[in-house]
């Protein structure tokens, strides 16, 4: 079809969806959509890790970031009821700020674009690594000591959460 | 290729009329079943026995009135009971309802949808997105009642989540570390059913499937005496219809998955030997056709077993459940998880 497979038309679609909902994220005035767009945006971006043979990774990222990081984004979006009336007005200098600090986000972005010809991609569907029990294998062995740690840097997050969600520390 | 895309076809279209069918008539069953417990005769009007009362039930919801409040958000306000029928039928894809079976000019054909190897995940990950239904039809209700519900049932079903999800690690590493579920199944066929390793397991995993169902002891968000109707207070006609009828379907759908990861499917004991007696040879339609037939049965028997305990026990309060998903399914599901760990390694099926 027009010179590319099924792969390349599928990556297409997937990246245009993707890129949309991003936007969608940042120009809906109710937060409630902002969130739904979000998840619209992840599971894109998990199409395009099962486009790379990456099944784990793209579904605990629906599991972890759909599943649950959106619904307690909800929750508290919900719980505050926030609306579009509710939105405080902006001064003419939080705009100019916001501007500034945008325009240097891009800045970066477009550097570290710089160096990605050079960028060896490997080919969809052809890596085996993202499959589970490669992944694991791969975890547990060579990358089991990093790992580990991360996992106490998320104990250590969590034990934050609940002593600052407590309301006297005795 | 087309004759596969075809094949799938029909099977999907199949899988999608059972689940359909059997929660139609769960409803039935339902109300017939409470009446027996309550020594009452049930619903007994429309058709013969009152088995057209589904029918009659579903054309009720389809004429009523439909009212969508002026308030609120009318496309968030329809895609929520759509959203939580599809993940309700999303999750039958990956259920293996029988065993593969060869036609005469040698063509296999399965019982299943697909059989992706990451099933385990793909189910877990449906029913984390499951709770997106009740929750943005909750908040576009635009009423107290429905948001507290909808926040109560996301809140319950998140909690119960992690429980269960540690119940299936267990679970995996009893079936030989494979997350698809017809190596599951078909790992059962040759010894015993999973239930035997995993009975503290299969507990875990069915107070936590009672409790993503959101069927009684655990139907809080939908508690009448504090909220009216729970998160779908304003809802009617047909809409309505689909948050009661995706509930059956859900429970159809943990039924088949407990009766596959526990009781082994469409395996059943002795099964050999009666194919044998009856002199089938392997990949015949008959073996596919009565392993389906003893899946099903264990499928009702379990749909039994959760309308028994809906009309047996009456409702947790809140802090209760909460108390019971984190400070006791929580730290049993990690107790067994140790326990399956320690004997797996002690029986050498665990290589490092």
């Amino acid at each position: 079809m027009l010179g590319y497979t099924i792969t390349q038309w599928i990556f297409g679609i997937l990246s245009f969806l993707a890129i949309m909902f991003a936007l969608m994220v940042v120009f809906s005035r109710n937060p409630i959509n902002s969130v739904l767009y979000l998840v619209l945006t992840f599971f894109c971006v998990a199409g395009h890790y099962l486009l790379m043979n990456a099944q784990f990774l793209a579904v605990v990222h629906i599991v972890v970031y759909s599943g649950a990081i959106m619904v307690l984004f909800l929750f508290v979006i919900m719980l505050m009821n926030l609306n579009e009336n509710t939105e405080p007005q902006r001064t003419w200098l939080t705009k100019i700020i916001a501007g500034v600090a945008g325009g240097l986000l891009l800045v970066v972005l477009v550097g570290s674009l710089k160096g990605a010809e050079q960028l060896q991609l490997a080919s969809y569907g052809a890596s085996q690594i993202g499959l589970v029990k490669n992944l694991g294998k791969v975890l547990f062995s060579e990358f089991l000591f990093p790992f580990e740690i991360v996992s106490v840097l998320l104990l250590a997050a969590l034990v934050g959460a609940i002593m600052i969600g407590k309301k006297e520390i005795k | 290729m087309l004759t596969v895309i075809l094949v799938k076809l029909i099977t999907c279209v199949i899988v999608f009329a059972i689940s359909l069918g059997v929660a139609a008539y769960a409803t039935l069953w339902e109300r017939k079943f409470s009446a027996l417990l309550q020594d009452r005769v049930g619903p007994d009007r429309a058709g013969p026995k009152g088995l057209l009362q589904p029918l009659a039930d579903g054309g009720k919801m389809f004429f009523k009135e439909e009212i969508i409040p002026n308030v609120s958000n009318k496309f968030l306000f329809i895609l929520g009971p759509s959203l939580f029928m599809i993940t309700a039928l999303m999750t039958g894809t990956v259920i293996p309802w029988g065993k593969d079976f060869t036609t005469a000019n040698g063509t296999t054909y399965s019982f299943q949808i697909t059989d992706i190897n990451i099933g385990v995940l793909y189910l877990l990950g449906v029913v984390s997105i499951g709770v997106y239904g009740i929750m943005i039809g909750g908040w576009a209700s635009n009423n107290k009642y429905a948001l507290l519900g909808a926040i109560r049932s996301s809140s319950q079903m998140i909690s119960y989540e992690i429980a269960m999800g540690i119940s299936v690690i267990a679970l995996v590493i009893t079936a030989g570390g494979t997350l698809s579920l017809r190596e599951i199944v078909g790992q059962q066929d040759a010894g015993w059913a999973n239930i035997v390793y995993q009975p503290l397991g299969f507990l875990i995993f069915f107070v936590c499937a009672l409790a993503e169902t959101n069927r009684a002891p655990f139907d809080l968000p939908e508690c009448e005496a504090e909220l009216v109707g729970g998160y779908h207070t304003e809802y009617s006609s047909m809409k309505l219809g689909l948050f009661l009828f995706a509930e059956y379907i859900n429970m159809f759908i943990s039924s088949a998955v407990m009766s596959a990861f526990y009781f082994g499917g469409y395996n059943f004991p002795f099964a050999q030997e009666l194919y044998h007696a009856m002199g089938l040879q392997d990949g015949s339609i008959w073996i596919s056709i009565i392993g389906f037939g003893a899946f099903f049965t264990k499928i009702v028997i379990f749909i039994c077993v959760f309308m028994w305990i809906r009309w047996t026990l009456p409702r947790f309060r809140y802090d209760q459940l909460m108390n019971l998903g984190w400070k006791i399914l929580l730290p049993l599901s990690l107790l067994n998880l140790a326990i399956t760990v320690g004997v797996e390694f002690l029986r050498g099926n665990l290589h490092f």
